[in-house]
């Protein structure tokens, strides 16, 4: 009934958008990483043609990247970061969605209100409240001190300081981690939990299987789906962040690969190396981001027309 | 001996605690305490810091974690050595950024991510499938990685671009059509194409059917999407960092970064505070505005559900 040229035409705006301003920009990553650097001004040149491409700067900082090296550190503990921050995120999350989706009756409504209130709040307001609760005198600080957390902690040496959270502190980051991007784990989980069919469940119990076998053979495997996208959807982010760790640490012992990033762009003089860095940092996730396109892309297409 | 008697029903209590305990844990069908305390342990954990940070925004004194009373003179006080959030020029131009930005990624982002969205579910020739991962792509683009090429672009390419408030909207859009695209997509195919034929064939021409009938019916995932970029934009850091021009087109979450950089004083708390009501609000209205345009529909989730799912 529409006209054939009328949706291409539809689409062509936000697509020449997109071109323009979302895939241009990835290669001019490319350009610059693979560019050189101007002799005098000691600014990045890029390359625009893939001919000139000079790989000089991408294997210097591959050579930095080699065991013992700086960035080789700073790459260690920016998987140590996302890895453990990923379990603590899983652990603490898992329980919350499945309990939320499966056996909240009258506080449901309430419940998921709650659950999806940190996801309209800043990110950098939530940080900015552990500052908070961890200065001097925080109610956070009190609060560990009282219970003999603070001192359990530096006793086994997760902290190197007791009174001292906000420098240096890796349980601090990982904590600041855990607590910003678990409420974009919990939302995806939720939604593949609570789209479980509840008879499914009724026939595992029927058939004599026991609360954790169901769990096992049954609610797992359909919360699949939800639970790779959760978990692809935070350690995303989590691989490129610099501020967190700025915020509530704030030490080169606790810098992270977004950091080294941030440096080489806003604090040192080459933008060439930090754009060599980006460059091998997308390629890492690119196997998470087709992963996670690949389901929404599936997802979208099972949706009844 | 009245010693060991005297123990004998403890034990017994005590063993009987354990099967009472046993049983509670056993049992099937009952209360899955375990989790119940998971989860309101988790909510509280998430709340409140958030609750703790908007007290001492309230703070009569320059800390921000011990409390010397209440106060909203970080709020409203012009006296020029206390930088309140109302009438210092940093924060109150803060606030003026993010929300002219926000405003005007709503306006531009939208309207663009409706029709992409039109287009991509409905074109079937060469170049749809491409365009459909390129449109995806930008969700999963981690924000430093899309903060560094923009940067390079418009410093390297696009040299008329400006710094501040016109490339930090232009990357603030880039980021919001994706958003537009997948939430009005899912409504179009809860849909369906019938509605439309159903107009057509009551000779209804296809401009007509496209703004009397699907236009109206598209409107509750529009509001969504404007909600959620409004949000979206409002909360972003990472781009608004990379693309600012300095002092002048600083926003709230660059502020806020800025000062804990420093010494955070309450009106830090203050000015996150008031960006927080703003877009609650903007949330609350979006799912009114939302329930109106649904009213009557046969409901299987709710707007919060919708919200929810969008993510996956």
């Amino acid at each position: 009934m529409y006209p054939r040229w009328l949706w291409p035409f539809s689409a062509l705006p936000g697509v020449i958008w997109l071109l323009i301003l979302f895939l241009l920009p990835l290669y001019a990553v490319l350009a610059l990483a693979f560019g050189t650097v101007d002799p005098i001004l000691l600014t990045g040149v890029p390359a625009w043609n893939p001919l000139d491409w000079n790989p000089g700067w991408m294997s210097h900082v591959l050579d930095q990247l080699r065991p013992g090296n700086i960035l080789w550190d700073v790459w260690v503990r920016t998987c140590r970061y996302v890895l453990i921050s990923l379990a603590g995120c899983i652990l603490i999350g898992y329980p919350v969605a499945y309990y939320v989706a499966r056996h909240a009756t009258r506080t449901k409504t309430l419940l998921l209100i709650l659950l999806v209130l940190p996801f309209w709040i800043s990110y950098l307001m939530r940080m900015l409240a552990w500052i908070n609760l961890l200065s001097p005198g925080g109610y956070g600080l009190r609060f560990l001190d009282a219970t003999g957390i603070s001192s359990l902690l530096y006793h086994v040496g997760i902290i190197s300081d007791p009174n001292n959270y906000l420098s240096g502190q890796s349980f601090t980051v990982i904590l600041a981690l855990i607590y910003g991007y678990i409420p974009f784990f919990i939302l995806p989980l939720y939604a593949s939990l609570d789209r479980i069919d509840q008879s499914q469940l009724e026939a595992a119990r029927d058939l004599g299987a026991s609360p954790f076998r169901t769990f096992w053979h049954v609610t797992l495997p359909l919360s699949k789906t939800g639970l790779l996208g959760g978990a692809v959807l935070i350690t995303l982010p989590m691989f490129g962040d610099y501020y967190t760790t700025n915020i509530v640490s704030g030490a080169p012992s606790t810098s992270m690969i977004g950091n080294q990033i941030d440096l080489y762009f806003h604090g040192g003089p080459q933008p060439t190396i930090g754009a060599a860095i980006t460059v091998l940092l997308a390629l890492f996730l690119m196997v998470l981001m087709i992963y996670y396109m690949r389901t929404v892309h599936r997802a979208s297409r099972e949706i009844p027309a | 001996m009245s010693h060991a008697v005297a123990r004998a029903p403890a034990r017994e209590s005590e063993f009987g605690r354990v099967q009472r305990l046993r049983g509670r844990l056993g049992n099937q069908w009952g209360k899955p305490r375990f989790l119940v305390l998971i989860t309101w342990g988790y909510i509280a954990w998430a709340i409140l810091p958030v609750l703790v940070a908007i007290q001492f925004s309230f703070n009569d004194g320059r800390s921000l974690s011990v409390w010397h009373g209440f106060t909203l003179k970080w709020y409203t006080s012009t006296d020029p050595s206390i930088d309140s959030v109302f009438h210092s020029a940093t924060l109150h131009g803060a606030l003026v950024q993010s929300l002219k930005l926000a405003t005007l990624d709503v306006l531009i982002a939208v309207p663009i991510g409706v029709f992409l969205a039109l287009g991509l579910a409905r074109w079937r020739g060469r170049g749809s499938g491409a365009s459909n991962f390129l449109m995806l792509f930008p969700l999963v683009t981690p924000e430093i990685v899309a903060g560094v090429s923009l940067l390079i672009l418009f410093s390297q390419l696009l040299k008329f671009v400006p710094f501040g408030t016109v490339a930090q909207l232009l990357g603030h859009i880039t980021f919001s059509i994706s958003y537009v695209v997948v939430i009005v997509r899912g409504r179009l195919f809860q849909i369906g194409p019938s509605y439309e034929e159903a107009a057509a064939d009551l000779g209804a021409a296809p401009a007509s059917a496209l703004y009397q009938v699907l236009l109206p019916l598209l409107m509750p995932a529009i509001v969504a999407s404007a909600a959620i970029v409004f949000a979206i934009s409002i909360d972003d850091f990472v781009i608004s960092q990379w693309l600012s021009s300095g002092a002048n087109s600083t926003t709230v979450p660059v502020q806020i970064y800025a000062a804990t950089r420093a010494t955070p004083l309450p009106s830090t708390d203050g000015i996150a505070t008031v960006i927080m009501v703003i877009t609650l609000l903007s949330v609350v209205a979006g799912v009114l505005v939302y329930r109106f345009f649904t009213r009557g529909e046969s409901r299987r989730g709710s707007a919060v559900d919708d919200v929810a799912g969008f993510g996956i």
